[in-house]
C-alpha cells in the first residue's frame, strides 16, 4: 500500500524486534470470538488512474452539474477567486489539527480571529465563534443557547425558515425541554407576521429567516423592538450570506443572535456540504456562545499570539454541563470564507450584492411579463423570489431542463405540497443574462 | 550597497488582514452588470440597505492576499512536516488524490437540490461508501448524515432514545422513562455532552487499574434498572482493547438497554475486528481520522452512524436507497426516523475522499494499514518502556499511553514535555487525556511514518527525559525555537478580545 512507508520487510524486522512471529500476533488482546476471520467484502485497490476514471464516471452521471442553474434555498452559486482553492490546498493549512498546541498553530489561530472579526462586520454583532457546522446546526444551537440565556423555554420559529433548517431544530430539541411555535407568513407579502400576543412571559426567542426561505426581506427593526419587549431574544437566520454587503446587517436591526450559512463565501455548492456556520452573537453573551473561540494573548517577551479560549465553556473540561458537545468545526472551510471575504474586500463583497441584487430584478421583470406567470410576494427581495406558474411547477421544470437545458428553480412543492405552481428563482452575480434570458425563453415556451 | 539587518522579519511579523488594509486597494474584478440598471430606490428601500458602508471590512490586493496566507500558513505544524502524534486524534497521511477527486467538477458544481434523476453519480457515491461502512464496521444501517463525530455521536444516542421510546412506548409515565447513560471515566468528553443533548442522565463507570471498564461496576449500575445504555470507545482512550466487550454488551442488553460505540479508534479495527459481531447496536465513524479526510485545523469533519436492523428505522432521514440496478434515490418515508440533523445529506465533499481512501486501499490495503499503525504504536511502547512510566501493563492497540511521573521529581510535567517536542521537530502527543491517567501523554503514530522517523521521535523523548534530570530548566522554558513562546492563556481568558476593532475603538474600549 503506496500511502504506507514501512514496506513488508521493514515491518517483518520491526514484529520480530518485539519478539511477535507475524502481524496477527498484533491484535492478541482480541478475544478470538469477536476476530473477524475472512477479508473484508469491499473492492480490490484501484491504481490512481482507475481511480480517477471511476470518479469521473459517476460524476459525469450528474447533468445537473453542467446546466445554468437558478436553484438557491440554502446553497447558492458564486464566483469563487482562484487564490481562495489554491490557499486553502497548502499544506500546512488543510494538513493541520485543531490548534491545541497554540506556538505551532499561530497560522490557524490567527486565521480563526480574522474570520471572527470579519463575521462580526458584516453581521454587525460583537462576538463571532470559530464556526459552526453549517447555517442549519448553528440555528438549532441558537434555539438552544436561548433557553440559557433567558431560562425560558419556548421559540417561536418563522414558518419562512428554511424548512429542513425548521426540522434540524426539531431534532435537536427533542429532548431539551424546548417547545417550538410557529409564526405564520403573510401570503400577500411574503413575510412573517408577529401577532404581539404570541409573545408571551414564557417565550425565549423569535427566530426569523432574512432574506427569508421565498426570497423576502423581513423588518427586522420592528421585530426587534417587540420581542425585546417581550424580555425574549431576536435570532436571525441568514441563507444567502452574499445579501450582507448590501442589507442592512442583522445587528443594526437590533439582533441578539446572528446565524449563518457561510458557503456563498467562496464554497462550491458540492451536493450540500461541506459549508460553514457563523455563529455571532452580543458581548454580553459571550460566554453563552457555543462552539470553539480564538481570542489574543502574549508571551513572555511581550508578542502577541492567539490561543482559544474560554474553553471553561466546552465539553472537555465541563463534560455534561458544556454549552454545546461540537467540537470539529468547519475550520477549513471557515478558512476559505476568510480568504473570500479578505480578497473581495470592502469594496467587492458590496459590489458582488450589488449585481446579484441587480440581476434578480431584471430577472424578475422578464419572468412577470410572461403571460400567466405572476410574483405572488410584494415584499422587497435580494436574489431569489417566488413565481408562481399556470401549471405544476414541478414537471415544468423537468420540461425546461429537457428542453432548455437549464435548471429553473425550485419546485416549493418539494417542502409544501399545497404549492403546487410556485417555484423558488435564485439568480447571483454568476448568471449572465443571456442564461436569464434563456430560462425566460424557456418558460414563455412550456 | 550595504545590507543592514533587519529588526523585523516581515513573515515572523505578519499583522492581522485589517491592519494590512489600504484604502484603495482591490484583489477582485468583476464582469461589468449585463443587465438594465435598475434605480437604487427601486431594487431596495434605504432603510433595509446597510448604512456603514462594509467600514473596517479589508481593502487588499491580490498579492496582498497572498502574501499574508502563506506567511501565517508557515506559523503551523502539519501532517507534510512530520509526525503529529496526537492520540486518538489519528492524523494520517491525507493524500492528494483524494483532494483532487472532491474537486471534479460534476461533484463540486452539483446543487444538492438538483433534481435526483440528475444527480445520480452523487447518490451513487454515498450509497457505495454506505455499503462499504456497513462491511467495515459489520452494521447494516448506515447515514452520512452527521457532519463530525460529537455530531454522529449526538445522533446515535438520539436513535437509543427513540429506539426505546418506541419499544416501552412513549405513553408511559414520564419517571419510568429509562435516562440513565452510562459512561467509562476515560471517555471522551464529548460523549457526556452528547448524553445530556439527547436528555439522558449520566453516571460514570469506573475504570480498573488495567484501565479497562469495570465490569462489577457496570452490573451494579445496570441492577438499578433504569439504564438506557451504555457509551463505549473501543478500543479505550487508554489504547487497550476491552477484551470482555461482549460480556458488556451482554450485561448492558440484559438490563434493557442499548450499546452505543464511539468509532474514534476504529482504525485499530479496520479489517480486524468489527463492532456488530462485538454486541455493539450502533456507532459511529469519524471519516476524518480512520478515512484520512483532512482535519484542515479543526475541520470539516464527518461522523456518519451505523447501526443494527433493528435500529435502522430510527436512523436520519433523507436515507440514500438503491431503487434499481443503477438507480438511487433520497428516502425521506420513515416514520421512526429521529428526524434530520443537518440540512441536506452532510459533508458530501468528506464523503468522497472517504470512498477514495477505501478504494485506493482495497479490502487487503485497509487491514495492512491497521497492522502498520498498530505495529508503529507497539515500536513507540517498547521504545520508551525503559524512560516513560506506563500505567497500564496490557499491550497497546494503535496508540500507546504514557504518564510524566517519573520526570515530575525533577519539576517536569507533561505539558513540558510536550512543548520541548516541539523544539525536536514534533508536534506533541496528546497531553492530559485520558483524564483518569494523571499527566497523561497519549501517543499515536498512525501507519503513515516509517521506521527511522518512529526512532527519531523516540530519540526526541528519550533525551527529553534526559534533560528533564540534567537540565530541566531548558525544557520548562520550551518551546524555545517558535514564532512565539508559551502564550499566557489564563490571561486571555480573563479579559478575552475575541476580534479586532480599530485602534481609536480598541483604546476605548
Amino acid at each position: 500500500m503506496r500511502y504506507i512507508p514501512n514496506s513488508p520487510e521493514e515491518r517483518q524486522e520491526m514484529l520480530r524486534g518485539l519478539g511477535l512471529g507475524s502481524a496477527a500476533e498484533l491484535f492478541d488482546s482480541i478475544p478470538a470470538d469477536v476476530l473477524l476471520k475472512r477479508q473484508l467484502d469491499t473492492p480490490a485497490a484501484l491504481a490512481e488512474s482507475e481511480l480517477l476514471e471511476l470518479f469521473e464516471s459517476m460524476a459525469a452521471k450528474n447533468a445537473a452539474a453542467r446546466r445554468p442553474s437558478f436553484l438557491g434555498a440554502g446553497a447558492y452559486s458564486h464566483y469563487a477567486p482562484t487564490i481562495v482553492d489554491s490557499l486553502i490546498q497548502r499544506s500546512e493549512f488543510f494538513t493541520a489539527y485543531t490548534p491545541y498546541q497554540p506556538e505551532i498553530s499561530q497560522g490557524t489561530l490567527q486565521a480563526i480571529f480574522e474570520f471572527q472579526t470579519l463575521v462580526c462586520q458584516l453581521t454587525g454583532m460583537d462576538v463571532a465563534n470559530a464556526s459552526m457546522y453549517d447555517g442549519s446546526t448553528a440555528m438549532a444551537e441558537a434555539v438552544l443557547m436561548a433557553e440559557r440565556v433567558t431560562r425560558r423555554s419556548r421559540v417561536l420559529v418563522s414558518a419562512a425558515v428554511h424548512p429542513e433548517y425548521l426540522q434540524v431544530a426539531e431534532t435537536y430539541v427533542a429532548h431539551a425541554g424546548i417547545e417550538l411555535g410557529r409564526l405564520e407568513v403573510d401570503e400577500a407579502s411574503g413575510r412573517t407576521t408577529l401577532d404581539p400576543s404570541a409573545l408571551e412571559k414564557d417565550v425565549a426567542a423569535v427566530v426569523v429567516q432574512s432574506p427569508n426561505f421565498f426570497g423576502c426581506v423581513e423588518e427586522l427593526k420592528s421585530f426587534a423592538e417587540q420581542v425585546h419587549a417581550a424580555g425574549a431574544l431576536l435570532v436571525v437566520v441568514v441563507t444567502e450570506a452574499a445579501s450582507l454587503g448590501l442589507l442592512r446587517s442583522p445587528g443594526a436591526c437590533g439582533a441578539d443572535i446572528v446565524v449563518a450559512e457561510g458557503q456563498s463565501f467562496g464554497v462550491p455548492v458540492s451536493f450540500g456540504g461541506p459549508y460553514v456556520g457563523l455563529f455571532a452573537t452580543r458581548e454580553k453573551y459571550a460566554r453563552q456562545i457555543p462552539g470553539r473561540l480564538a481570542g489574543v494573548a502574549y508571551d513572555k517577551e511581550g508578542r502577541r499570539g492567539f490561543v482559544l479560549t474560554l474553553a471553561t465553556r466546552e465539553q472537555h473540561i465541563r463534560r455534561e454541563k458544556a454549552t454545546s458537545n461540537i467540537c470539529t468545526n468547519e475550520g477549513l472551510i471557515a478558512l476559505a470564507a476568510t480568504i473570500y471575504m479578505t480578497t473581495l474586500g470592502r469594496r467587492g463583497l458590496q459590489e458582488v450584492a450589488e449585481q446579484c441584487a441587480q440581476k434578480a430584478a431584471y430577472a424578475r421583470r422578464q419572468i412577470s411579463a410572461i403571460e400567466g406567470f405572476s410574483l405572488p410576494h410584494s415584499a422587497p427581495v435580494f436574489n431569489e423570489f417566488v413565481v408562481r406558474a399556470p401549471s405544476d411547477a414541478a414537471s415544468l421544470l423537468r420540461r425546461l431542463a429537457e428542453s432548455h437545458n437549464v435548471t429553473g428553480g425550485l419546485a416549493l412543492s418539494r417542502y409544501s405540497p399545497d404549492r403546487p405552481n410556485d417555484f423558488l428563482v435564485c439568480v447571483t452575480e454568476t448568471n449572465r443574462r443571456a442564461d436569464i434570458d434563456a430560462l425566460v425563453e424557456g418558460l414563455k415556451a412550456s | 550597497m550595504t545590507i543592514t539587518k533587519a529588526t523585523t522579519h516581515v513573515t515572523q511579523n505578519e499583522a492581522l488582514v485589517f491592519e494590512r488594509s489600504q484604502t484603495g486597494r482591490r484583489g477582485y474584478r468583476l464582469p461589468a452588470l449585463d443587465v438594465e440598471e435598475t434605480s437604487p430606490d427601486e431594487l431596495l428601500p434605504a432603510e433595509l440597505r446597510r448604512e456603514d458602508d462594509l467600514e473596517g471590512v479589508p481593502e487588499l490586493s491580490e498579492p496582498d492576499v497572498v502574501r499574508h496566507f502563506t506567511r501565517i500558513s508557515t506559523w503551523n505544524y502539519n501532517i507534510d512536516l512530520g509526525l503529529y502524534p496526537l492520540g486518538s486524534c489519528t492524523m494520517k497521511y491525507n493524500s492528494r488524490l483524494n483532494e483532487k477527486v472532491a474537486r471534479i467538477p460534476g461533484f463540486a458544481n452539483l446543487h444538492p437540490l438538483a433534481p435526483e434523476e440528475d444527480a445520480q453519480g452523487a447518490l451513487q457515491v454515498m450509497y457505495e461508501l454506505q455499503q462499504h461502512l456497513a462491511e467495515i464496521t459489520g452494521l447494516p444501517g448506515v447515514s452520512l448524515q452527521p457532519a463530525a463525530g460529537a455530531h454522529g455521536e449526538m445522533t446515535g444516542v438520539m436513535m437509543i432514545r427513540a429506539a426505546l421510546d418506541a419499544r416501552d412506548g412513549t405513553t408511559s409515565d414520564e419517571a419510568q422513562r429509562r435516562k440513565l447513560m452510562l459512561i467509562p471515566d476515560s471517555a471522551h468528553g464529548t460523549n457526556p455532552a452528547s448524553a445530556h443533548l439527547s436528555g439522558f442522565t449520566v453516571k460514570t463507570i469506573r475504570s480498573t487499574s488495567e484501565g479497562l471498564t469495570d465490569l462489577e461496576h457496570l452490573r451494579e449500575l445496570c441492577a438499578a434498572g433504569e439504564v438506557a445504555g451504555l457509551m463505549l470507545t473501543n478500543p479505550n482512550t487508554c489504547g487497550i482493547f476491552e477484551r470482555n466487550i461482549r460480556e458488556i454488551c451482554d450485561i448492558v442488553h440484559g438490563a434493557g438497554g442499548l450499546v452505543y460505540m464511539d468509532g474514534a479508534n476504529m482504525n485499530a479495527l479496520v479489517g480486524v475486528a468489527r463492532p456488530g459481531d462485538m454486541g455493539v447496536d450502533v456507532i459511529h465513524l469519524n471519516l476524518h481520522k480512520t478515512f484520512s479526510t483532512p482535519h484542515g485545523g479543526g475541520g470539516p469533519g464527518s461522523g456518519p452512524c451505523c447501526c443494527t436492523a433493528e435500529l435502522e428505522p430510527f436512523l436520519p432521514v433523507p436515507r440514500v436507497v438503491k431503487t434499481g440496478a443503477a438507480a438511487y434515490k433520497l428516502d425521506s418515508e420513515r416514520p421512526q426516523s429521529i428526524g434530520r440533523v443537518k440540512a441536506f445529506y452532510g459533508n458530501f465533499g468528506m464523503h468522497l475522499r472517504a470512498l477514495a481512501y477505501i478504494l485506493t486501499h482495497g479490502h487487503d490495503g485497509l487491514r495492512e494499514a491497521t497492522e502498520a499503525a498498530v505495529l508503529n504504536a507497539r515500536y513507540i511502547a517498547q521504545g520508551l518502556a525503559e524512560t516513560f512510566d506506563r500505567p497500564f501493563d496490557s499491550p497497546p492497540m494503535h496508540e500507546c499511553l504514557f504518564t510524566d511521573k517519573r520526570q515530575t521529581r525533577k519539576g517536569v510535567h507533561t505539558l513540558d514535555i510536550a512543548k520541548r517536542l516541539i523544539d525536536y521537530g514534533f508536534h506533541p502527543m496528546t497531553i492530559y487525556f485520558p483524564l483518569i491517567v494523571q499527566g497523561a501523554m497519549l501517543i499515536e503514530p498512525t501507519e503513515s511514518v516509517g521506521r527511522a522517523e518512529l526512532q527519531q521521535f523516540v530519540d526526541a523523548m528519550k533525551e527529553i527525559a534526559r534533560e528533564a534530570v540534567e537540565d530541566a530548566q531548558t525544557v520548562l522554558d520550551a518551546p524555545h525555537t517558535t514564532r512565539v513562546g508559551r502564550l499566557d492563556e489564563a490571561a486571555a481568558a480573563r479579559k478575552p478580545v475575541l476580534r479586532w476593532r480599530p485602534a481609536e475603538k480598541a483604546a476605548g474600549a
